[in-house]
């Protein structure tokens, strides 16, 4: 047991940490590259102004049409998105192994906050499940990839619940747990989770054709 | 443009269109596969493969497009929706797909998606729907698959570089003809044609000397009165419209605009100013320049609300009594979402009118009038599904009414056919305009 937790919590945290990273770069330089030769022109049409100006908008929650329009949703991805970066980040356990590996800290969230915060990630997603099953709009887009891409990002967050909270088997949710957050990171690059990846350039690239070249807003 | 509709589809509710049937008739499955993947492979790159690659298939682009809502919200017709229906499946598939699949992609590309660019202020992503649409139609023109009537346009713009079939000498004769009209109300009114050196070029799209001659009457006197140094070319480029950007001839585009923009610069004009037409301002402005490498136009073009805009600011024109019926105003997606000329489109409409009643929702955020896109150009076999697909202009519309608005302004010629069609067949009854009916009927003329 004491193996295969060192060996997941220790050679596969960088694997993992090198395929995200890596993987989002390899993204990235790729399809700048193929834009490049491709649809050279979304260079000269790009705009830092423009697109700014346009992610801003996209990235305030209520700051456009189509959030206020869904306030429930808004309310609920916003949510979801900013718990799901801060909490890995800034959570005590994750804190105090980065502490022992590297001898490196920052400010983490107490236990409790970290429990609610967690709680919430995990009720965000079956919201998302719930919408993707109920709504017809979203049923019409899914595929089982949805699915698998909603658990996979769910399941570092269930099973690390699970195992703070001690509850039956959390030697073994543990392990499981660290791994789902490997996989989960690994992935990012490679599935549509890249679309935080994405998000700046396609965003970016509609505000500047819409602010620079059509003189409107795109929000 | 409103022709009869006629019969002809079966009872399943399957249309037929000779130049998609029979172009599909002539396609081997090899040939399929061919024509797709030199399309992907040797056109497309990062901006498909990205939009592809972010779409997180989270649906929040439904909501705004009107064959969705005219729908019942029927997620087939949902933007996402659609590219499934097309692209997706043809990435998937890796271009083997069979002629059923391709029937129903071509009817999706050229009849239920105006290309309005609504669903990009409402995708967070800002994915580029229209494009993607754009991309499928690419597809069926390489492969000889687009619907009748739009083809029919297509070999006019590759004939005669107008859209129409008009010959020279008939258009030559249009003008002259028109002159001859606008004389009897205002002697020394002139449409200057071949004018060298003049400061605009006013170009009109092929539609106005074959079925809206008055409307190049109106302009002249426009011109006339505000005493604008205008004239109007003699030879071919002096139509501004294009279906080929639409059947997914670029080709043909890049041909067009080259036309156009010489024509321009043959006769040292200043600049370009345009009848009241979105797609004609899309194509010159915005998508065929890009076909001949010109980030921008190579000489300014101005579309006619924001030349009225400039002609009432300036107080080139006057008003004797403002237009007494209460209004509304269908803003183009064209020239709102396509050149954000909202703003001078209300300025105008306030100056003119006494009162103007906003439809909801407005400006940028307004619903295409369905037409747009070479939409109302594939034609009969099409008319009804257009006229079924946009039911919340009708809506819309009749809400503008409740509130009093008994005039409708529609400055593109698209919208004003696709209104036209709406008006009629859920029983609007108002009236609709072009900015320049309205100027030319109240505008303070020498006696
Ligand atoms: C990459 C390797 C990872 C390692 C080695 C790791 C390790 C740990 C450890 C040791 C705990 C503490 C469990 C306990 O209190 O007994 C924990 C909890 C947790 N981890 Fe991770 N983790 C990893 C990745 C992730 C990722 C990627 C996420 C989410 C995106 C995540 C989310 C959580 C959550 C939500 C908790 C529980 C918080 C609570 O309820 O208090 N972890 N993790
Ligand atoms: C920081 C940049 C990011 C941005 C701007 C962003 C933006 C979005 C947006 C706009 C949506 C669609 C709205 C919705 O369905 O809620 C979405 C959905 C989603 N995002 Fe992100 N995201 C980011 C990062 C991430 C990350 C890091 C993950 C997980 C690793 C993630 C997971 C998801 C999931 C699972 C959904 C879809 C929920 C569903 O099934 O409908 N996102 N994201
Ligand atoms: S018609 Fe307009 S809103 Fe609908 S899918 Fe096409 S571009 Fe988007
Ligand atoms: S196009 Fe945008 S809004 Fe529509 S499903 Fe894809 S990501 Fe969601
Ligand atoms: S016809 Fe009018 S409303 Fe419709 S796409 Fe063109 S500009 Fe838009």
């Amino acid at each position: 047991m004491h193996d295969v937790y060192n060996f997941v919590s220790g050679p596969l945290v960088w694997v993992s940490f090198i395929i995200f990273f890596g993987g989002c770069l390899y993204r990235l330089i790729s399809m700048a590259v193929l834009a490049k030769k491709k649809d050279v022109f979304v260079y000269e049409y790009m705009s830092f102004k423009y697109g700014l100006r346009s992610i801003f908008h996209w990235i305030i929650p209520f700051g456009t049409v189509k959030w206020r329009k869904n306030p429930i949703l808004t309310i609920v991805t916003f949510t979801f998105h900013i718990c799901l970066i801060l909490v890995p980040i800034f959570l005590c356990a994750h804190v105090i192994l980065w502490k022992e590996s590297w001898d490196i800290g920052w400010w983490y969230f107490s236990d409790t906050t970290a429990d609610i915060l967690t709680g919430i990630v995990i009720a965000c997603c079956v919201f998302f499940l719930i919408r993707r099953i109920v709504l017809p709009e979203v049923k019409y887009l899914t595929s089982v990839s949805d699915y698998v891409i909603l658990a996979m990002v769910a399941a570092p967050f269930i099973t690390g619940f699970w195992t703070y909270h001690q509850w039956p088997g959390c030697k073994i949710t543990g392990i499981v747990h660290i791994i789902a957050g490997e996989i989960m990171l690994a992935a990012i690059p490679f599935t549509r989770l890249i679309h935080m990846v994405y998000f700046p350039f396609t965003r970016g690239y509609m505000g500047s054709e819409f602010g620079a070249v059509r003189n409107a807003k795109d929000w | 443009m409103a022709e009869p509709a006629m019969k002809q589809s079966d009872e399943t509710g399957e249309i037929f269109d000779k130049g998609i049937d029979k172009g599909l008739a002539r396609l081997t499955p090899e040939k399929i596969e061919q024509v797709i993947n030199k399309v992907l492979s040797a056109e497309t790159g990062a901006r498909l493969k990205t939009y592809v690659n972010t779409c997180v298939h989270c649906g929040l682009c439904s909501e705004a497009c009107h064959y969705y809502l005219s729908h019942d919200n029927d997620p087939k017709f949902s933007p996402a929706g659609k590219v499934k229906q097309t692209i997706w499946e043809i990435l998937k598939k890796k271009g083997k797909v069979d002629h059923k699949f391709l029937k129903k992609a071509a009817e999706i590309a050229y009849t239920e998606c105006n290309l309005c660019r609504r669903c990009a202020m409402y995708c967070p992503f800002g994915i580029d729907i229209a494009y993607l649409i754009s991309v499928m139609r690419r597809i069926c023109h390489m492969l000889g698959v687009t619907p009748l009537y739009m083809q029919d346009t297509a070999h006019s713009h590759s004939a005669t570089l107008n859209q129409m079939w008009v010959k020279e000498d008939e258009w030559i004769d249009s003008l002259f003809w028109q002159e001859e009209e606008a004389q009897d109300e205002m002697p020394d009114l002139r449409i200057p044609i071949e004018k060298e050196g003049a400061e605009i070029f006013y170009s009109v799209i092929a539609p106005e000397p074959k079925f809206r001659a008055q409307l190049i009457y109106q302009a002249a006197v426009i011109f006339n009165v505000a005493g604008v140094d205008f004239t109007m070319p003699a030879t071919p480029g002096w139509d501004n419209s294009d279906q080929c950007m639409f059947s997914g001839d670029y080709e043909m585009m890049g041909r067009l605009k080259k036309a156009h923009f010489e024509t321009a610069m043959r006769l040292k004009v200043k600049r370009i100013v345009m009848g009241e037409c979105g797609h004609a301002f899309r194509s010159v402005y915005d998508v065929g320049n890009r076909w001949l490498a010109w980030k921008m136009p190579p000489i300014p073009v101005t579309h006619a609300v924001e030349f009225y805009y400039e002609l009432l600011k300036q107080g080139k024109i006057k008003i004797t009594k403002k237009y007494d019926k209460p209004v509304t105003l269908q803003d183009p997606c064209n020239i709102s979402r396509g050149r954000g000329l909202h703003e001078k489109a209300r300025y105008v409409v306030n100056a003119l009118c006494e009162e103007f009643i906003d439809m909801q929702p407005n400006r940028e955020h307004n619903y295409c009038c369905c037409a747009g896109g070479g939409v109302i150009n594939t034609g009969p076999p099409y008319k009804m599904k257009r006229i079924d697909g946009n039911r919340v202009k009708a809506e819309q519309l009749f809400a503008a009414k409740a509130r009093g608005a008994k005039v409708v302004i529609a400055p593109c010629h698209n919208c004003h056919g696709g209104i036209e069609d709406i008006n009629h067949h859920y029983g609007l009854d108002m009236e609709l305009h072009f900015l320049g009916d309205i100027i030319y009927k109240i505008m303070e003329k020498p006696a």
